[in-house]
């Protein structure tokens, strides 16, 4: 899961039309087109999806990491361009806003009459995704460096500063530390794991009045700020693919990143034997005390569309549950931490693991969460560029926010 | 050309004009005057992989029951153009009456998003534009003086700016002034400062995207000036230099105006463009300390949710700023044109 800004632009919509027929699916006809993100775990999805094409099966799918900018336009036609959207918590909601999904109650009891409850995203008793992997940002620690000033791993915000400034006397890094703090989405996501770490909460219960602009939002900035005085100065521009950069070239040792860059952190591409034999993915940190890990779970999981006609509906879903297959996850063991059969939690599920089992909390499904998300992006950088306090970072997030939900009818 | 045969010989155009120009903008001042439906919130349970948690959801069916009785969603006037992301009215009244100085006015004014975006848009217009012209004309005076057999070279390499896609050419530009990269890591050690950083500071930031949009639009200003510096006419230059006018005499008193309405030409078009600065914010992600109105535009459509009727008040208020920026440059030309009729 990248969601980074950066790749969006260099991104090119791959569409893979299926050559041969080869599989059996059990399908007798009908269209398959799917929407997804771009990363190895759902090409590899992708792929076995298309083992079901064939002369009355037509499978297509476009992968592109700004799915999630076309997908409420693509399904609202009706037809919808395609017939599955691969989506996870937050990007499930436009869809949902809408009514552009359908319920796979039905489905399932056809075709996967044995698939887990915890597979089933379920919505007011009526299940609306399938959900396949996990996600969330964790801690990555370098113990070759950890060894050397003779600290233990961190498991709390505060033994990381610690560590941190450890190394920075030490002469052995500078800057030490990066978390995707680029401006906008990367940096939103940040305050949201931090904040929900320090036990706040991001609306009233119930509402979409938000509750950010209060003494916790304060101690969430604080925190912020105090980890980026030790990543490099340009940390406003950081994205997934950056911070990877940074830890495979060796310029950290303490990196607070995505676990679906574990596979990529830990293969022996683009980094030393040194580096990779030295990463140690660890769950995410706890703050002020708190006995929640400060990081949000995610799930991708995929959906079926409500405008295209019931053949098409099952098609799709037959054919994506051959791309999840037992084979297919164990044939692609690390490049996700899978929620299906055939996955052996590896070295690079630990971090996620580790977290989903601290008790992490899932990033809040509710309509009105991107929109915050977006405010948050947007108006904390000024703050951490030290232009502005603390208090009115928050204040601009609050109005922000605000001024959006009252356009979107969300806050009268 | 009788006005009858005038209007068949511009009817293509035209039509694809209100087409593809004409009525979007209708449509986008529609958007802009409406948002969205009251949405009906309901509390769900919704369970997962992590769990079940009671949270909120749109109430899908009422909602639509609203939507199918006013699709364009609820009318809101001006309102979305006066509100926080757009015009401010009611937060820059408050900063006029709290604040006592007009620097510290001016700093909440510039707190707010568009005026924070405007700022960043004009200086840009003001500071890339005329150094494109001025650029553009010695580059064009260079080339023509050069020998025959190296002109065609060097005009090749002279627009290779213009030819890299803007977006490519910022991402090259990124690499290069990254800490790590050959400009950033040559100015860290040229100032013995490691903490030099083009992408963190602000103003070093906004330097940058000057010097990228130069780059980039010179070769344009370029290309046209050398044109017209083929049809200068060698008489009145002889004329001038028999009359002693040196090389710079001869520039400015006979050059410069004979390329004249040529310039008004690349005012016009570098204006418009500059105005619309967005590749280089995206490409250089220097959304932390320059936005632009194009950005903002684009940052509102992004997401999760989209705003569409806050990025179509936006979209009016750019119109209406390269309406007002263009007003003097177009009234000269209206001026002139009515003079040679006359």
């Amino acid at each position: 899961m990248t969601f980074s800004k950066m790749t969006t632009l260099t991104a090119i919509a791959t569409v893979m039309t299926a050559s041969a027929a080869l599989a059996d699916c059990g399908i007798a006809s009908g269209r398959v087109a799917i929407l997804s993100n771009d990363f190895p775990a759902l090409q590899a999805l992708a792929q076995g999806a298309m083992e079901c094409a064939s002369a009355t099966v037509e499978v297509t799918a476009n992968q592109t990491t700004t799915h999630r900018d076309l997908q409420v336009a693509a399904l609202t036609a009706n037809p919808a361009e395609y017939t599955s959207a691969v989506v996870a918590n937050s990007s499930i909601v436009p869809l949902l806003n809408d009514g552009l999904i359908r319920p796979l109650d039905d489905l399932i009891a056809q075709y996967a009459p044995d698939l887990p409850a915890l597979n089933r995203i379920t919505i007011d008793g009526k299940t609306m995704a399938v959900a396949f992997m996990a996600n969330a940002q964790h801690l990555f620690v370098r113990q070759d460096v950890l060894d050397q000033i003779g600290a233990e791993a961190p498991t709390t915000y505060e033994a990381v500063l610690e560590v941190l400034a450890a190394i920075r006397d030490a002469g052995i890094m500078q800057h030490p530390f990066a978390m995707n703090t680029g401006s906008g989405w990367n940096l939103g996501e940040e305050f949201v794991n931090l904040y929900l770490g320090f036990g706040g909460a991001l609306f009233e219960p119930g509402t979409a009045n938000p509750t950010i602009n209060n003494e916790t939002g304060l101690a969430t900035l604080e925190m912020l700020a105090a980890l980026n005085a030790y990543a490099n100065p340009d940390f406003l521009t950081f994205d997934s693919n950056a911070t990877q950069a940074l830890w495979e070239g060796g310029e950290i040792a303490v990196g607070y990143m995505w676990g679906s860059r574990g596979g990529a952190i830990l293969d022996n591409e683009n980094s030393t034997p040194e580096i990779v034999a030295a990463t140690k993915l660890m769950g995410a940190p706890t703050v002020a005390g708190g006995v929640l890990p400060a990081s949000t779970l995610w799930w991708d999981g995929f959906t079926i569309a409500a405008n295209i006609p019931d053949e098409d509906a099952a098609a799709t879903f037959q054919a994506l549950m051959h791309g999840l297959r037992p084979e297919v996850i164990t044939a692609n063991n690390d490049a996700a931490v899978w929620l299906m059969e055939g996955f052996t939690p590896g070295a690079p599920a630990l971090g996620v693991t580790a977290t989903a089992q601290a008790g992490a909390l899932p990033y809040p499904m509710v309509p009105y969460a991107g929109l915050m998300h977006t405010a948050l992006g947007n108006e904390l950088a000024q703050f951490l560029q030290g232009q502005e306090s603390a208090e009115q970072a928050l204040a601009d997030v609050e109005a922000a926010y605000l001024a959006a939900a009252r356009e979107q009818g969300f806050v009268q | 050309m009788p006005h009858r045969t005038f209007l068949w010989f511009i009817l293509p155009s035209l039509s694809a004009m209100i087409l593809f120009i004409a009525l979007p903008i209708v449509s986008v001042v529609i958007q802009s005057l409406h948002v969205e439906h009251e949405q009906v919130l309901v509390t769900v349970e919704t369970c997962g992989p992590f769990g079940c948690t009671n949270e909120t959801r749109v109430d899908t069916e009422a909602t639509a029951a609203l939507r199918e009785a006013q699709p364009l969603g609820r009318f809101n006037g001006l309102g979305t153009y006066v509100n926080r992301a757009h015009l401010a009215t009611a937060e820059l009244s408050a900063a006029w009456r709290t604040t006592d100085s007009l620097g510290a006015f001016l700093g909440q004014a510039l707190n707010l998003p568009f005026y924070k975006a405007l700022a960043f848009t004009l200086a840009y217009t003001a500071v890339v534009t005329p150094l494109v012209l001025v650029l553009g004309l010695a580059i064009a005076l260079g080339v023509n003086a050069l020998p025959r057999l190296l002109r065609g070279p060097t005009i090749f390499f002279s627009l290779l700016p213009m030819i890299v896609t803007p977006l490519i050419g910022s991402l090259v530009l990124f690499w290069m002034v990254d800490a790590n990269g050959v400009i950033g890591a040559g100015m860290q050690r040229l100032f013995d400062d490691p903490d030099l950083s083009l992408k963190a500071s602000p103003a070093l930031t906004w330097a940058m995207l000057f010097v990228y949009g130069v780059w980039h639009s010179a070769p344009f200003a370029f290309i046209v000036f050398y044109a017209g510096l083929q049809t200068v006419p060698g008489e009145t230059l002889e004329a001038a230099m028999i009359d002693g006018a040196n090389r710079w005499e001869r520039v400015r008193y006979v050059v410069i105006p004979h390329l004249m309405p040529l310039a008004v030409f690349v005012t016009l078009m570098q204006l418009m463009d500059n105005f619309r600065v967005f590749e280089p914010i995206v490409g250089f992600q220097a959304q932390a300390s320059a936005t632009s109105l194009s950005y903002i535009i684009y940052s509102d459509l992004r997401g999760d949710t989209q705003q569409f009727g806050s990025a179509a008040a936006t979209s009016v208020l750019t119109i209406i700023g390269v309406a007002i920026l263009l007003a003097p440059v177009l009234l000269r030309t209206w001026r002139d044109f009515n003079r040679k009729r006359a």
